[in-house]
């Protein structure tokens, strides 16, 4: 079956520095695609270069096997990272404006209810909250009914109870069967939402597949996490190789309970121990030597 | 070209025009501020100082040697040439000129019967003279230089709302990102810039109509010609004017880069359009140049109407340049426009 979305050696190149290089990937229907990456990675460029907003140096785009045409604009749903709406208007009529752009649409209340915009429909859309913002944005990106939406970073910046709500917008546009595109640097929300993803790294793509089946992949360990001062003392000499950061002692392993014998022998205290899967965060970590968010 | 996409943002574009509150005041405060200055500048009568244009022999001197009316103290005597007497004998009969003397033989003199400083200006003449001098008595009404002026602040203020009101705006959008997301859209240049451009329309015929009609309550002033016609000279001006703020808009990223390079356009336009005086002096080439600006061609065909009772024969031409040059400056605008800033 013919993909949605398809990338092919994606480059784009700026003055100083290549944003992208050599990315490809494609993304079949109905599935929810995630760019997994720090800031810098080049998730937006990609991003935008697939929304035919901002053009490649060399590389193709296929959108159900053809490039990019006048039309996609009227069946791609897109929010921006960052975006800035009209003044003085409220959240209905910015959605008035923007669903009388095309020729299919969905109507405004049923916009306003999708994104559980009921509460602020009447609002001026400057005196948003920041998920409020972020879900009349996304209200906006279904404005034309698409069949393929692309959400950049959607909530990056949003407190956890917003981000959570957020989440269940996006499964339940999934459950209508729409294609997604998202970006994140979140591992959860990549973990949580996405059936594939792909993560990147300096411009290019270094892991890409269903987020468990990358780690188990990569991965047939556990972590053991404490905090640092229940650890006691210098890490150095423990018999078992850990990850020590400021605040925290992380310990990869199969054997759980030789590690908990080690621990014990050197005094510390376990109350406050956790044993948690490996996670995307993990994976990054070990694909490049560097945190997801550092 | 969408109409529906193109209502959809003109509709949007003057809801928030009509709420911002504080640009919405500035918009007709500032042209009341020019109805209150009118008001005490040209409210009351015209001020007493008697022009006399002279048509004297080659080479003689306008001195009481050539006639004892001459000698007449506090008058303003202009030396005409035979060519233009029948433009002069018009001025008299705008009360431009007072008096209109022709030395050359026998005197004679042009006086308009309507105009109280002519008939001042006859009674020395014919004191000087002893009464040997033949009466050429001509009709009309004045035409003050607050009638002259009129159009020509009207015009004014209606450049400034044009240019500034949908340049500085559209750099704005461009600036915040919202016409990066208009660009996600299948909004072309063409419809957002056809949209900015009405809704300004709307919004300048609009403090324009009520400053009119302000004006004609509190400062008498002259229309010889058809409102209806006005208004569409008036409305053919400010679609090519707010195209040309558009094309000055179609690219720029700061409001400042903005802001000077329309001030750059404007103030060419306020010179030499002819809103304070007439080019009429001005040498030829200065002339021309003035003839590439929309304001000008605005402005001539207003003074035509209101001056001279000029019907749509007449000022059809500049009404053609005017929409002509609108469709050219929004046509450059969207070949060349910008949705983003970086």
């Amino acid at each position: 079956m013919t993909p949605v979305l398809e990338v092919r050696d994606l480059v784009k190149q700026y003055p100083s520095v290549r944003a992208v290089d050599g990315v490809s990937f494609s993304i079949r229907e109905g599935c929810c695609f995630g760019l997994l990456g720090p800031n810098g990675a080049g998730k937006t460029t990609t991003v935008e270069i697939m929304e035919g907003v901002t053009s490649a140096t060399s590389g193709v785009v296929l959108y159900r096997g053809e490039p990019l045409g006048a039309g996609f604009r009227d069946e791609a749903g897109i929010q921006f990272q960052k975006t800035s709406l009209q003044e003085f208007l409220t959240v209905r009529e910015t959605l008035a404006l923007f669903t009388r752009l095309y020729p299919k649409r969905r109507s405004v209340d049923e916009l306003i209810r999708l994104c559980a915009l009921e509460q602020v429909a009447e609002r001026d859309n400057r005196k948003l909250s920041g998920g409020q913002l972020q879900r009349l944005l996304l209200a906006i990106a279904l404005a034309n009914d698409p069949r393929v939406i692309f959400l950049d970073e959607p909530t990056t910046g949003l407190d956890p109870q917003a981000r959570r709500n957020f989440w269940d917008l996006v499964q339940a546009i999934k459950a209508e069967g729409r294609t997604v595109l998202l970006t994140t640097h979140y591992m959860e929300e990549a973990y949580l939402l996405c059936d594939e993803i792909a993560i990147m790294d300096r411009g290019r793509i270094i892991a890409e597949g269903p987020p468990s089946q990358l780690l188990a992949e990569h991965f047939d360990d556990v972590v053991l996490e404490l905090p640092r001062r229940d650890f006691g003392g210098d890490p150095a000499g423990f018999p078992l190789p850990l990850l020590a950061t400021a605040d925290r002692i992380e310990i990869s392993t199969r054997d759980v309970e030789g590690a908990l014998r080690a621990l014990l022998e050197r005094g510390a205290s376990l109350r406050q121990l956790r044993i948690r899967p490996r996670n995307l965060e993990d994976l990054f970590l070990e694909l490049t030597g560097r945190e997801l968010r550092a | 070209m969408n109409l529906r996409r193109l209502a959809a943002v003109w509709h949007a574009r003057n809801l928030e025009f009509l709420r911002d509150r504080a640009t919405l005041i500035f918009n007709f405060l500032f042209p009341l501020a020019l109805v209150v200055a009118f008001a005490l500048i040209f409210g009351g009568e015209p001020r007493a100082l008697f022009k006399v244009d002279v048509l004297a022999p080659p080479g003689a001197a306008l001195d009481a040697g050539l006639h004892p009316f001459l000698g007449t103290r506090h008058v303003d005597f202009v030396r005409i040439g035979a060519d233009d007497l029948e433009a002069t004998i018009r001025k008299v009969e705008r009360h431009q000129v007072d008096l209109l003397v022709d030395l050359r033989a026998a005197p004679r003199y042009w006086v308009n019967e309507d105009s109280p400083k002519g008939y001042l200006a006859e009674k020395l003449l014919l004191e000087s003279a002893g009464g040997r001098a033949a009466r050429q008595p001509v009709t009309g009404a004045a035409v003050r230089y607050v009638d002259w002026l009129l159009p020509g602040i009207l015009g004014m203020n209606m450049m400034f709302s044009c240019l500034f009101g949908v340049g500085y705006v559209v750099v704005r959008y461009r600036k915040s990102g919202f016409l990066r997301r208009l660009s996600a859209t299948p909004v072309t240049a063409l419809e957002f810039g056809a949209a900015q451009v009405l809704s300004r329309l709307l919004l300048t015929l609009t403090v324009t109509s009520l400053l009119y009609g302000a004006l004609s309550l509190l400062v008498p002033f002259r229309n010889e010609g058809s409102v209806l016609l006005l208004f569409a000279v008036a409305a053919a001006g400010a679609l090519s004017m707010i195209a040309f703020g558009f094309m000055m808009a179609a690219r720029f990223t700061s409001e400042e880069l903005a802001t000077g390079a329309i001030n750059l356009a404007s103030w060419p336009m306020m010179l030499l359009s002819g809103v304070w005086f007439s080019l009429e002096g001005a040498p030829q080439w200065l002339q021309h140049a003035a003839r590439a600006l929309p304001l000008t061609w605005m402005l001539d065909a207003a003074r035509a109407v209101m001056l001279d009772g000029a019907g749509l024969p007449a000022v059809l031409p500049a009404l053609g340049v005017l929409v002509g040059m609108a469709v050219l400056f929004l046509a450059i605008a969207a070949a060349g426009f910008r949705w983003r800033s970086d």
